[in-house]
C-alpha cells in the first residue's frame, strides 16, 4: 500500500489547521456563557494598542518608514473608527498637520514629508482625513493638484503607475479611482481604458491578479472588482467565474486564504469578505434570472470611449461594433433604468443605498469565529493567524472584515439583528462603505463636503 | 545576522558629518512638524543618512557620491521608493554599469524579498540590460522560488522576463518539475497556463489542449481534492464552452470520482458547470449523485442538477448559500 509523502503545501496547511482547530475544539467544549466570553471582541485592549501606535513607534518601525506612515495613520484611525472611538482634538490636529507635510505641492501624498507622491500613500492619506472628518481635515486636501497627479500617473494602456516611473498594477488602478471617486473628481479621462486593463488581469481561475498573467489573488481581486464597479463596468468581468473562485477561498479554518491552496490569513477577511459585500449589491448577481449561455453583454472593444455603451447594468450594450463578443456565459441584465450619461461621482453613493436582496454567498458567522477566536492577540491588536505577531495592517483588515460580516445582511440604514453578530452584541462595529473601506458616517460627511465644494476647484485654504 | 558581503556592513559606521567627501553638504532634517503622529524613533545612523540624502535629493545632485549614499539609504530602508527612484536618475546621469544593481538587489532580497521597490528596480535594470540579462533573471527568480515556490513578486518578474526578454525553452519543464514536487502549488499551475498560452515555441491554447487535458486529468484522478487542477482544467476551455461540454473524458472522470464517494466537491461542481452549459447526464450520473445523499430526509430530486446542489449544500456547508444561489440562477426552471 502506498503512503504518499505530504507535499509542502499539505504540510503547511495541516500545521495551520492543527493550530486553528486546537482553538475551536477548546471553544466547543466550553459551556455557553464561557463561549460568549471567548467570542468577545477585546475592545479596550485593541484601542490601547492603537492609541499607543498613533503617539509613537519604536526604531524597529524604520523599515516601514518610507511607505507606511500615512498607511499607519489610516490603519490606526480606521480601526479606531470601526471601534467607535474618537481621537482627541490634539491628535486630530497633529494628524492633519502631519499629512499636510506629506502632501506634494504638485498633488498627491508621499510616504513621509518630502517624499515623492505615491498612489498608495495618497489613498491612505485621503482615507485617513475622511475618517477624521470635519472641515479642517477635508479642506486640507488639494483636489486640483491631486487630480493633476492622477492624470500624470495615468498610462495610455489604461492602468496607472504607483509613482513617477513606478510600477503599474491593479492596486494602482484601485487607489487612483477610489480616491478620485470619493473626492468627486473622477472623470472620463481617468476612467478611460481602466476596464480593459483590469479585464486582462482576470485569470483562468476567475479571480484577479496584480498584472496580466500573474496568479489570482485576494487583494487584487478586491481592488479590481471595486474599481470596475466605480467605473461602471463590473458586468464586463466574468462574474460567475469570479464568484466561483471567491467562494472557495473560505476554507475549513473558517477564514479566507488569498490564493488557491495557500494559507488562511486574517487580512483576507476584508479583501475576500469585502468582495462579497460588493457582489451582493450588483443587480446582475442578486437577481434571480436564467443564465443564457454564450451571451456576451460586454465587448472587449475599448475604442468606444463614450459612456453610451456603458450604461449601468444594461445588457448587450455593444453598439454593433465589430469586436468579439465575450463568451463568458455571464448574466444578462435587462431593463434597468439608469440616468444617462453616467455620473461617475454618484456611483459610490448610489451603490451603498441599494438594498441588499440576497443572502451572503460566504459563511459570515464562520468568518467571524475565525476573526474573534484566532486573530485577537494577547494585549490588543489583531493578527494573521495563530502564532503570528500583531501589526496595524492586520488590525485594520481583520476589524474591517468583522464589520463586513456583521452588516452583510443589513441595508445601510437598517439595524443589525443579533443573530448576525457572533459573540455578544457589543461586538458590533461601525458599518463601512465597502468600495472605499471608510466608516459609513465619515463617507457620508465627505460626500456632502466634496459635492458641495465642487470642481472647478476652489483653492481650499486651511484655517 | 546578515551574511552579506557588503563592505558597508563590515566597516564600522562612520558618521557622514565626519566623512571628508560630504564636508560641503548641509544635511536637511525631515520636516515632521512639531507634533508628528506615528513618529518613529529613528536610530542615529538612519536619521543622519536620510538627512544627507534629502540634501542631495533636493539639490538634484546626480553624482557618484549620491549613488553611494542611495546604497546606504536603501540598506537602512529598502522600501523607500523615493531613494530608489533617485538612484535610477543618478544611474542614468552617470551612465553607470548596471550589473552592480543586480548584486545590490540580490543582497536586499536576502534580507526581505517581499518588497515592491526592489522588484521594480530589478525590472528596470533588466529592461535596460536587455537579453544579456535573461539567463541571470531566470536564475535569480528560480533561486527565490526554490525557497518559496509561491513567491508572488518572483513569479511576476519571471513572467515579465519571459515576455520581454525570452527564455521560454525550458519553462514548461520547469513547471512540470515544480508540480512533481508539489502538485498543490497553484502558482506553478498558473505559470503552466501562462506558458501554454503564450510561449512562442508552443502552438497556443487550442493546440496544447489535448495533451494538457490528459496531463490534468491524471492529476485530478490522483488528487481529486486538489482545487488547482480542476481550475486549470476549466481554464483550458476558457471561451470555448461547447468543447468543454463535448469532451467525454471530463464527464467520465467526474463520474469516476463521484462513484468513489470521496473528495467529491469539485467533481459535483464540475458536473453542475457542464450541465449548465448543455451537458445531458446519463442515468449513471443520476445514480451516482443519488448515492451521495447524506440522509433520506434530504429532498430527492429527479433533476440531477438540483440533486447535486442539494448534496453540495450538505457536504460543502461553508458554501451552502452559494449552492442555493447557484441552483436558483441556473436551474430555476429546469
Amino acid at each position: 500500500m502506498e503512503f504518499p509523502v505530504a507535499t509542502k503545501t499539505q504540510h503547511e496547511q495541516w500545521t495551520v489547521e492543527n493550530l486553528v482547530f486546537r482553538k475551536y475544539n477548546l471553544f466547543e467544549d466550553l459551556p455557553h456563557h464561557a463561549q460568549t466570553l471567548m467570542l468577545e471582541l477585546r475592545r479596550d485592549e485593541h484601542i490601547e494598542y492603537l492609541m499607543r501606535g498613533l503617539r509613537g513607534l519604536p526604531a524597529s518601525f524604520s523599515v516601514l518608514d518610507a511607505n507606511s506612515r500615512p498607511w499607519m495613520c489610516y490603519w490606526i484611525l480606521h480601526s479606531l473608527a470601526l471601534l467607535g472611538e474618537l481621537v482627541d482634538d490634539e491628535l486630530e490636529n497633529n494628524t492633519i498637520d502631519f499629512l499636510s507635510r506629506c502632501q506634494d505641492p504638485n498633488g498627491g501624498y508621499g510616504g513621509g514629508p518630502g517624499q515623492m507622491p505615491h498612489l498608495a500613500t495618497t489613498y491612505a492619506a485621503v482615507n485617513s482625513l475622511i475618517t477624521l472628518g470635519g472641515h479642517k481635515a477635508l479642506s486640507s486636501i488639494n483636489r486640483r493638484e491631486l487630480y493633476t497627479f492622477l492624470r500624470r500617473m495615468k498610462q495610455p494602456s489604461g492602468g496607472f503607475r504607483m509613482h513617477d516611473a513606478g510600477e503599474i498594477d491593479v492596486r494602482a488602478c484601485y487607489t487612483a479611482i477610489s480616491v478620485a471617486s470619493v473626492l468627486n473628481i473622477l472623470d472620463h479621462e481617468l476612467v478611460d481604458n481602466v476596464g480593459s486593463y483590469i479585464l486582462s488581469c482576470q485569470t483562468y481561475e476567475g479571480g484577479i491578479s496584480g498584472e496580466p498573467g500573474s496568479e489570482a489573488h485576494g487583494g487584487y481581486t478586491f481592488c479590481g472588482l471595486a474599481t470596475m464597479i466605480l467605473i461602471n463596468e463590473v458586468n464586463c468581468l466574468d462574474l460567475p467565474r469570479l464568484i466561483d473562485w471567491l467562494v472557495f477561498r473560505q476554507g475549513k479554518e473558517c477564514g479566507f486564504q488569498g490564493r488557491t491552496n495557500k494559507l488562511v490569513d486574517g487580512c483576507y477577511s476584508f479583501w475576500q469578505g469585502g468582495a462579497f459585500a460588493l457582489l451582493q449589491r450588483i443587480p446582475s448577481v442578486s437577481e434571480e434570472q436564467i443564465v443564457l449561455p454564450d451571451v456576451g453583454h460586454c465587448t472587449l472593444d475599448t475604442s468606444h470611449t463614450s459612456t453610451t455603451s456603458r450604461i449601468s447594468e444594461v445588457g448587450n450594450s455593444s453598439e454593433g461594433t465589430s469586436s468579439q463578443v465575450d463568451d463568458t456565459g455571464g448574466f444578462r441584465q435587462e431593463g434597468l433604468k439608469v440616468p444617462f450619461p453616467v455620473n461617475y461621482n454618484d456611483i459610490g453613493y448610489d451603490f451603498i443605498n441599494r438594498s441588499v436582496e440576497m443572502k451572503p454567498l460566504f459563511h459570515a458567522i464562520a468568518l467571524q469565529r475565525y476573526i474573534l477566536l484566532c486573530t485577537q492577540a494577547e494585549n490588543g491588536g489583531l493578527i494573521d493567524k495563530p502564532g503570528k505577531s500583531r501589526d496595524f495592517y492586520h488590525t485594520c483588515y481583520c476589524l474591517s472584515g468583522l464589520s463586513i460580516c456583521q452588516h452583510i445582511c443589513s441595508d445601510a440604514d437598517s439595524p443589525v439583528l443579533p443573530r448576525a453578530v457572533s459573540g455578544p452584541y457589543s461586538n458590533l462595529l461601525e458599518p463601512i462603505h465597502p468600495l472605499f473601506n471608510v466608516v459609513l458616517d465619515q463617507y457620508h460627511e465627505a460626500r456632502e463636503f466634496f459635492t458641495t465644494h465642487r470642481a472647478p476647484f476652489n483653492s481650499e485654504v486651511l484655517h | 545576522m546578515s551574511s552579506s558581503s557588503s563592505s558597508d556592513e563590515e566597516r564600522r559606521w562612520v558618521p557622514l558629518r565626519s566623512r571628508p567627501e560630504f564636508s560641503d553638504v548641509i544635511p536637511v532634517e525631515q520636516d515632521d512638524g512639531p507634533n508628528p503622529v506615528v513618529p518613529i524613533t529613528y536610530k542615529e545612523e538612519f536619521r543622519e543618512t536620510m538627512d544627507y540624502f534629502r540634501a542631495l535629493y533636493k539639490a538634484d545632485e546626480r553624482s557618484l557620491r549620491a549613488l553611494h549614499l542611495t546604497s546606504e539609504a536603501i540598506q537602512f530602508n529598502p522600501g523607500n521608493y523615493t531613494v530608489w527612484h533617485f538612484r535610477r536618475l543618478v544611474l542614468e546621469a552617470l551612465n553607470h554599469d548596471l550589473h552592480d544593481e543586480l548584486a545590490l538587489t540580490e543582497h536586499i532580497a536576502r534580507g526581505n524579498s517581499k518588497n515592491y521597490q526592489l522588484w521594480h528596480h530589478r525590472r528596470w535594470v533588466a529592461e535596460k540590460l536587455g537579453t544579456s540579462a535573461t539567463t541571470e533573471e531566470l536564475r535569480f527568480t528560480k533561486n527565490i522560488l526554490s525557497i518559496d515556490a509561491k513567491h508572488y513578486h518572483a513569479w511576476s518578474h519571471r513572467q515579465w522576463v519571459l515576455q520581454a526578454l525570452g527564455g521560454w525553452e525550458d519553462e514548461l519543464d520547469y513547471c512540470q518539475q515544480l508540480l512533481e514536487e508539489d502538485i498543490f502549488n497553484n502558482s506553478a499551475w498558473n505559470q503552466r497556463y501562462f506558458v501554454i498560452t503564450r510561449s512562442p515555441f508552443l502552438g497556443g491554447l487550442k493546440a496544447m489542449r489535448e495533451s494538457e487535458v490528459c496531463y490534468t486529468l491524471n492529476g485530478i484522478v490522483a488528487r481529486p481534492e486538489n482545487e488547482s487542477s480542476w481550475r486549470y482544467l476549466r481554464g483550458l476551455y476558457k471561451d470555448d464552452n461547447s468543447s468543454w461540454v463535448n469532451n467525454p473524458q471530463i464527464s467520465s472522470v467526474c463520474l469516476e470520482i463521484l462513484n468513489a464517494k470521496t473528495n467529491c466537491v469539485f467533481a459535483l461542481s464540475t458536473l453542475l458547470d457542464l450541465i449548465s452549459h448543455g451537458f445531458q447526464p446519463s442515468q449513471e450520473f443520476t445514480d451516482a449523485v443519488d448515492a451521495l445523499r447524506i440522509s433520506d430526509s434530504e429532498q430527492r430530486d429527479s433533476d440531477v442538477a438540483k440533486a447535486a446542489c442539494f448534496v453540495l449544500e450538505s457536504v460543502d456547508p461553508f458554501r451552502a448559500n452559494y449552492w442555493q444561489w447557484y441552483k436558483n440562477k441556473h436551474f430555476q426552471n429546469a
